[in-house]
């Protein structure tokens, strides 16, 4: 035996010999890193490279950054672009922070009605809020002298910028502040009560409190999603620049990518402080919370709840407003002197633009990331939590797993565009397929996939795999026994997501589509460019239709798949 | 490494070392384990004893030393080409397979005929004593019942090795009683050399054939029950297992310890160290007696009973001996002593501690 006790420190570290099974596992997990390599940190990092270069692509350092700022009229739309998503989080978070204490903290009647219908925004592209305003208070708008009356001289500019911008941001902030709610503890509100205090120092003692990482989180979500929006400034900004239309104009009208560039990183910045500024705040929740805690149920109080009910069916009635009129928009002969019902602004949408053709792409498209993307962002994020090996990989790629959400999607689609268009690419060649829209698409919605396959994931007990181990079943046979029946429902969770928001996004693939690939949301910014709103108004409505019917089909799926999975989970029958 | 003479131990931990970042988890751990027995390692938590189960396991990989399990050197293999079963505290059990599905994952993976893996199944849930529950998913029966479906799976596949995360630590008390003796019967039944981790020295010295204490990285001692709790090999040992009174005191020579005014002979004069030094005795409440006490015979003294906790069958009794009030000590009484000697607070009655059972520790060995 002497021979063989060496001293341990002398030959370094030991390593355990690696399974075959694992190799397997590592293979997978380089893809992975290599697929958001390519297609997220390459094109982000080609941004920074023309943000410093001339159009000789010469090193010329802040040069551009200097130049921009010195340039007025795009300064200009850097203030434009601020001030107006200060003024839409300044209202929106109010707005949507009161609907979600009803929500939350009120004994309301069908509060399961009101949040469905606050998710009506999700369902069209952004854009669809801006036409429909323009019904509204447009130049031939019903509610027009309303508002000359409260002084606003046109809708065109930042009051149409501003009210689109609440509309489809709510019912992101919405989302936000029903979970920082949600997060109470009984307890406290018990313990405030045997002391005797009021309902309003209770308030301001514990709800606010409890709930403020949520509020700045909700803000922050809000301000970079405005700042970054690109169909509503597009359709309703008229004269009034703001970055991301600065950014279209720069890149693909005048094909200055370098400025482009720079106004680019100007997007990038407050979505990046968002991301940062998120990621310590979430941190911050959860810990607040601890297992133990009660959660809150609210008590009847009539004329709280009745106010409260009141406030809610205000809100959903001019969300369902605005839906509405672009409905009824889409269904007569001419606005407003004609209101006789007619379906030609879809038979011409559909046939003569060849909207017909864009809407199968966005389908395409949609279904490809639904399946691609999930199958992605599951694996991806089952590799990273319950693989071993590896470790000096797996931090970088869960950031890059993150990053996506702090990168708008009009400068990922500027990054592709500078990456996948460079001649020297060997990869040239996906550029203007659906391919490079999938893959566009996917990573500009990863995130979100990914962090729901993780909380899945994070809910099963670690030892399975060690179990599976010792037992010498290797991870994959686990994985399709296991993992992958526990966790469908989330699995459909992401599809639809990604399905959704494949189908409504404008910003990145807007630098990408090619004749052949155009897309409906796309092809809706056409026709309002056009001049033609009608058939505008009839293909987003199209649009939010088919995502309602996907969401439909989505519940009827996740309802089979219970159905068929989940048995264990309830309780013996006997 | 002669075939010569087969070494008893079964699995052979040489100088285990585990490094996590600057800390120092495990420092030079030798450890015999024979075919066949049952090893508790034992500790508070962050003593090590999970990381040195997790090594064996290969789950973690050790800084340094090596493994020979069965005559085969381990060290650097993958879980999956070692010889083991494992249960841990939350039972792992694959939550959408039935009770039978789960015993048989291992067997199924081996491309056994499948009415053989049906037989075994059936063999283990009798061996475990849940015959019926084969249909059942997990989350149907009770958390002890789920440790043993866990146990079964774990055994299913006849592994060398039996280890044992802190398997009882998630079950309340009356099952966690029942189940340990449960897995100790089925343990000695089926001879599998186990491993098991646990904090919970009553449940170490009611199933263990032999106990490693571990403390800080590090092994205490090595011993049976009975050895760790009379012959505690070191403070810590003394003070983590069991109850003990530490009472400070100064050498006299020839065994002799003196406490405030109080003087005590030691059985074993070498225990004591140098004239005049100071050190500290640790003591067990059950060695100090009150009955049958001669007034004036060596090691006694009279004290007043200060204060008398009630915990049952026993009470817990401070007792401030005369001539070292200073350091009052705890002593049991059964609950029928208390009432025929009609003792309560404030009584005051002869003393005597046991010569042979003082344990006496230099106060430099209290460091580290």
């Amino acid at each position: 035996m002497s021979a063989a006790v060496l001293a341990p420190h002398a030959l370094g570290l030991p390593r355990q010999s690696v399974h075959w099974s694992d190799r397997v596992g590592h293979g997978l997990l380089l893809a992975v890193s290599l697929l958001l390599v390519v297609f997220l940190l390459a094109p982000l990092l080609m941004i920074l490279v023309q943000s410093a270069e001339d159009k000789e692509g010469a090193f010329v350092g802040l040069a551009n950054f200097a130049a921009y700022l010195q340039t007025p009229a795009l300064a200009r739309s850097l203030w434009n672009s601020v001030w107006v998503s200060l003024v839409v989080t300044l209202v929106a978070i109010p707005a949507a922070f009161v609907f979600a204490y009803a929500l939350t903290r009120s004994c309301m009647p069908a509060k399961g009605v009101f949040r469905t219908l606050t998710l009506i925004p999700l369902l069209a592209p952004t854009l669809l809020a801006a036409i429909s305003f323009i019904y509204w208070f447009g130049n031939q708008g019903v509610l027009k002298q309303w508002m000359l009356a409260l002084g606003i001289q046109s809708i065109y500019g930042a009051p149409g910028i501003i009210v689109s911008e609440i509309f489809s941001v709510f019912p992101h902030a919405l989302m936000i502040l029903v979970t920082a709610l949600s997060l109470s503890d009984a307890r406290l509100y018990e313990a405030a009560d045997a002391l005797g205090t009021s309902a309003v120092r209770k308030f301001f003692t514990i709800t606010l409190p409890g709930a403020k990482y949520g509020l700045i989180s909700a803000s922050l979500v809000t301000f970079a999603l405005v700042i970054t929006d690109f169909g509503i400034p597009k359709v309703i900004g008229g004269n009034f620049n703001v970055l991301s239309t600065d950014v279209f104009k720069l890149v693909i009208g005048q094909q200055d990518f370098q400025r482009g560039a720079v106004v680019g990183l100007f997007l990038l910045a407050p979505a990046l402080l968002t991301f940062a500024v998120d990621f310590f705040v979430q941190g911050r929740q959860t810990a607040q919370l601890s297992a133990r805690a009660v959660p809150y149920a609210p008590r009847r109080a009539p004329l709280f709840d009745w106010l409260m009910t009141g406030y809610c069916l205000v809100v959903v009635l001019l969300m369902l407003a605005v839906l509405g009129m672009a409905v009824f928009a889409s269904f007569v002969k001419l606005w407003p002197y004609n209101l006789s019902f007619t379906l030609k602004h879809y038979v011409f949408g559909l046939v003569d633009a060849e909207v017909g053709t864009a809407f199968v792409n966005s389908l395409t498209l949609a279904a490809a990331c639904a399946i691609g993307g999930t199958l992605l962002a599951f694996v991806g994020a089952y590799l990273l939590e319950k693989t071993r090996g590896f470790d000096w990989l797996r931090s970088g790629v869960r950031l890059l797993a993150m990053l996506p959400m702090a990168v708008p999607g009009l400068v990922l689609g500027l990054g592709y565009i500078f990456f996948f268009n460079h001649p020297d690419n060997p990869l040239h060649l996906l550029y203007h397929t659906m391919t490079i829209l999938v893959l566009c698409t996917i990573v500009h919605f990863y995130t979100t996939g990914h962090l729901t396959a993780v909380t899945a994931l994070k809910a099963l007990d670690n030892d399975f795999e060690a179990v599976s181990a010792s037992l010498k079943v290797p991870f994959f046979k686990t994985f399709w026994r296991v993992t992958l029946p526990i966790c469908t429902p989330a699995l459909v969770d992401i599809s639809r997501y990604f399905f959704i928001n494949a189908m409504t996004t404008i910003s990145a693939v807007v630098f990408l589509y090619s004749p052949d690939t155009k897309l409906a949301a796309i092809a809706i910014l056409n026709l309002d460019e056009a001049g033609e709103i009608g058939a505008a108004a009839a293909m987003a409505i199209l649009i939010a239709a088919t995502s309602t019917l996907v969401c439909l089909a989505y519940l009827a799926l996740g309802w089979l798949v219970d159905l068929r999975t989940q048995a264990w989970r309830r309780p013996a029958l006997n | 490494m002669a075939a010569a003479e087969p070494s008893p131990a079964f699995l052979d931990l040489t100088g285990i070392h585990k490094q996590f970042g600057k800390f120092e988890a495990l420092k030079n751990i030798h450890l015999s384990i024979r075919r066949g027995e049952l090893v508790c390692f034992l500790g508070p938590s962050g003593c090590g004893k999970t990381t040195l189960l997790r090594i064996i396991a290969g789950l973690e990989m050790q800084s340094g030393g090596s493994i020979v399990q069965s005559g085969r050197d381990i060290s650097t293999l993958p879980p999956a080409l070692r010889d083991y079963g494992i249960v841990f505290q939350s039972y792992a059990l694959f939550p959408n397979l039935s009770v039978s599905s789960n015993i048989a994952y291992g067997l199924v993976n081996r491309r056994t005929a499948k009415a053989v893996v049906a037989a075994r199944v059936k063999e283990l849930l009798q061996l475990v004593g849940l015959p019926d529950s084969g249909p059942k998913y997990p989350n149907q029966l009770s958390g002890g019942q789920q440790q043993r479906v866990a146990l079964a799976r774990a055994l299913a596949t006849s592994p060398g090795l039996l280890l044992l995360d802190e398997p009882l630590s998630a079950l309340d008390a009356l099952e966690r009683v029942r189940l340990r003796g449960e897995i100790r019967s089925l343990q000695q039944k089926l001879g599998v050399t186990t491993v098991m981790v646990t904090h919970d020295q009553e449940e170490a010295l009611t199933m263990a054939d032999r106990i490693v204490v571990m403390n800080q990285g590090a092994i205490e001692q090595v011993g049976t029950a009975l050895e760790i709790y009379r012959e505690p090999a070191s403070p810590f040992v003394a003070d983590f297992v069991g109850k003990v009174n530490v009472l400070d005191a100064v050498v006299e020579g020839g065994g002799r310890l003196r406490v405030g005014t109080c003087v005590f002979q030691c059985a074993d004069p070498a225990q004591a160290g140098a004239i005049g030094s100071g050190t500290r005795i640790y003591l067990r409440p059950e060695d100090i007696l009150s009955r049958g006490v001669i007034d004036g015979e060596p090691n006694s003294a009279m004290g007043r009973i200060t204060r008398i906790e009630f915990l049952g069958a026993v009470c817990l009794a401070r007792v401030a001996l005369e001539g070292m009030e200073a350091q009052p000590v705890t002593v049991y009484f059964s609950l029928n002593d208390i009432r025929e000697a009609g003792i309560a607070e404030g009584s005051r009655l002869g003393f005597k501690v046991l010569a042979d059972r003082i344990r006496v520790f230099p106060v430099a060995a209290q460091a580290g």
